[in-house]
């Protein structure tokens, strides 16, 4: 019953780095650019429902609602000020550049507001969890709530993109923005919903992350952050049903390989892993090969 | 006139790409726009759909200077364009290229409606509209291209190189659409290396050379002119 319980507690951080990989993968396919700063708006996302929630009081619910609004904004905002003005530059490095700036902006920022020291995150989930086959399994309430919402986000995800005409929208900037442009597509506010998205996300991911693992730092984002960069890439970046697959993959590896090998290797593992898909298969999972223009 | 250019100059960084450019499409007309690579024809074109923005110059359409509307509302303003290459959305089915072509358009029956026209245009659109468009042959690719941009219902349509990469018969099958189109009442721009082509279907027709034109006329005449014979006639 052991592994059980290990696999159930890799498939939960698998869930929320499925969850920031989502971000990231849209943000890449949609506006074809690596937004290194998704981690921290999950960091962002967590000391906003700590502020409201442990120190004014409010119920975790209200509380993850105005952090995913506040996210939003944050990430339309960086988008706008940061990302849009060099979408055209002449190198593509130039707004990944930004994206790590703005990434050391946040992680610095919330240096001077909140200070170096951990806070301790009250868990947003109250229920304590189910107890299966006579007390041997054990699942806390916080992970099952996290597989269920991951899932839940990547099935309204998919109807989205394919039932809406926004995610159309998101779709056909995705493959050719210039095609795109020529059906009436408005790029930029297509860009700008999947910030908005993938921010949103990122709110959620942190609700969650901060009360499976409740020690909250200015660099609270910066790993999970990476790592769900890892699960996009493993599962095909630009995927979303790759995010999913990365991210639950990442998790139980990396939770599996902390039980059982080394918890110091395990991030070696994953990073490890990573070299390893891109060297056998550069696209990932779901990854499409790259068409050659005709 | 329906499309007016009047000294439309375009740079790509310091180089001039289209040097004071002056033309026209009147409604109901197909013009052609002909030359070598490099002349300028696409960037023409990319120019009037909004994907590049001119130095100077102005876009007159139906009257009024549209180079300040951003690229996206030209399509619901009525211009549409197949660009080069066809640029099908590979990853999505023939109905779903379709329906991003209707994208500006919000009545569901008008939808059905062009939907129907354009299926009945291009009948093996219809055979395979549950099919990946990546999937499509050059030929079919050029006319999903073509029911794409119809989708919109057009007052013009811009067509880039709608011949290239086509063997013979598939040539002859897009330019008898082309003409069935301008039939239906869709005034053409149309850009074509395949000069006599071009100028078979077209009424009028301009050369472009290095970024600017160098001749004008009827298309007949054109045709039937000597150097235009030598240099864009292969004779």
């Amino acid at each position: 019953m052991s592994f059980l319980t290990t696999f159930v507690n890799g498939l939960s951080l698998g869930s929320i780095y499925a969850i920031i990989a989502l971000g990231y993968t849209m943000v890449y396919g949609i506006a074809k650019m690596l937004n290194f700063a998704h981690g921290d708006f999950i960091m962002v996302g967590c000391y906003i429902i700590f502020l409201f929630s442990s120190n004014l009081g409010l119920p975790p619910f209200i509380s993850i609602l105005i952090a995913v609004v506040l996210c939003t904004v944050l990430g339309i905002t960086t988008e706008r000020v940061a990302y849009r003005p060099l979408r055209n530059a002449a190198s593509p490095l130039a707004v990944l550049i930004t994206a790590i700036g703005v990434s050391y902006f946040l992680e610095n920022l919330a240096l001077l507001i909140f200070g170096a020291d951990t806070k301790s995150f009250s868990s947003v989930i109250s229920w304590s969890g189910l107890s299966l086959f006579n007390g041997e399994l054990q699942i806390q309430g916080i992970t099952i709530v996290t597989i269920v919402v991951s899932l839940l986000i990547l099935l309204v995800l998919q109807l989205f993109v394919h039932k809406t005409k926004e995610g159309q929208a998101m779709l056909a900037v995705s493959q050719d923005r210039g095609a795109a442009m020529l059906m009436g597509i408005d790029v930029n506010k297509t860009i700008t919903l999947t910030f908005a998205i993938g921010s949103a996300l990122a709110a959620v991911a942190g609700a969650l992350l901060a009360s499976a693992y409740p020690s909250l730092t200015p660099y609270t984002g910066a790993m999970p952050g990476i790592k769900a960069f890892v699960a996009a890439v493993l599962g095909g970046i630009g995927s979303i049903p790759g995010a999913m697959i990365g991210g639950l993959a990442l998790g139980i590896i990396e939770i599996l390989s902390r039980t059982y090998i080394s918890s110091q290797l395990a991030d070696a593992i994953v990073f490890g892993i990573l070299v390893v898909v891109l060297i056998v298969k550069p696209t990932g999972i779901l990854g499409k090969k790259i068409q050659e223009k005709v | 006139m329906l499309l007016t250019i009047k000294n439309l100059s375009v740079y790509y960084g310091v180089i001039q790409a289209l040097k004071e450019i002056n033309f026209s499409v009147d409604r109901g007309e197909i013009v052609a726009l002909i030359g070598a690579n490099g002349a300028g024809k696409t960037t023409t074109l990319h120019t009037i759909s909004g994907l590049i923005d001119p130095k100077e110059g102005e876009i007159l359409f139906e009257g009024k200077d549209i180079r300040r509307v951003p690229g996206h509302q030209r399509v619901a303003m009525g211009i549409a364009q197949v660009p080069e290459g066809r640029r099908v959305f590979a990853d999505m089915t023939v109905e779903d290229n379709l329906r991003m072509g209707a994208y500006t358009r919000k009545d569901r029956t008008e939808y059905a409606d062009t939907l129907d026209m354009v299926f009945n245009r291009f009948p093996r659109l219809k055979e395979r509209r549950g099919q990946l468009s990546g999937t499509l042959s050059g030929g079919e690719q050029q006319m999903l291209a073509m029911g794409r941009a119809l989708m919109s219902k057009p007052d013009i349509l811009l067509l880039d190189e709608p011949s290239m990469g086509l063997s013979p018969i598939m040539v002859n099958e897009v330019f008898d659409i082309i003409r069935q189109v301008h039939e239906d009442g869709t005034t053409v721009l149309l850009v074509e290396q395949n000069a006599k082509k071009a100028l078979n279907i077209a009424d009028r027709a301009y050369v472009l050379e290095t970024g600017s034109i160098t001749v004008t006329g009827e298309a007949e005449e054109l045709l039937n002119n000597d150097s235009i014979r030598k240099a864009y006639l292969g004779e």
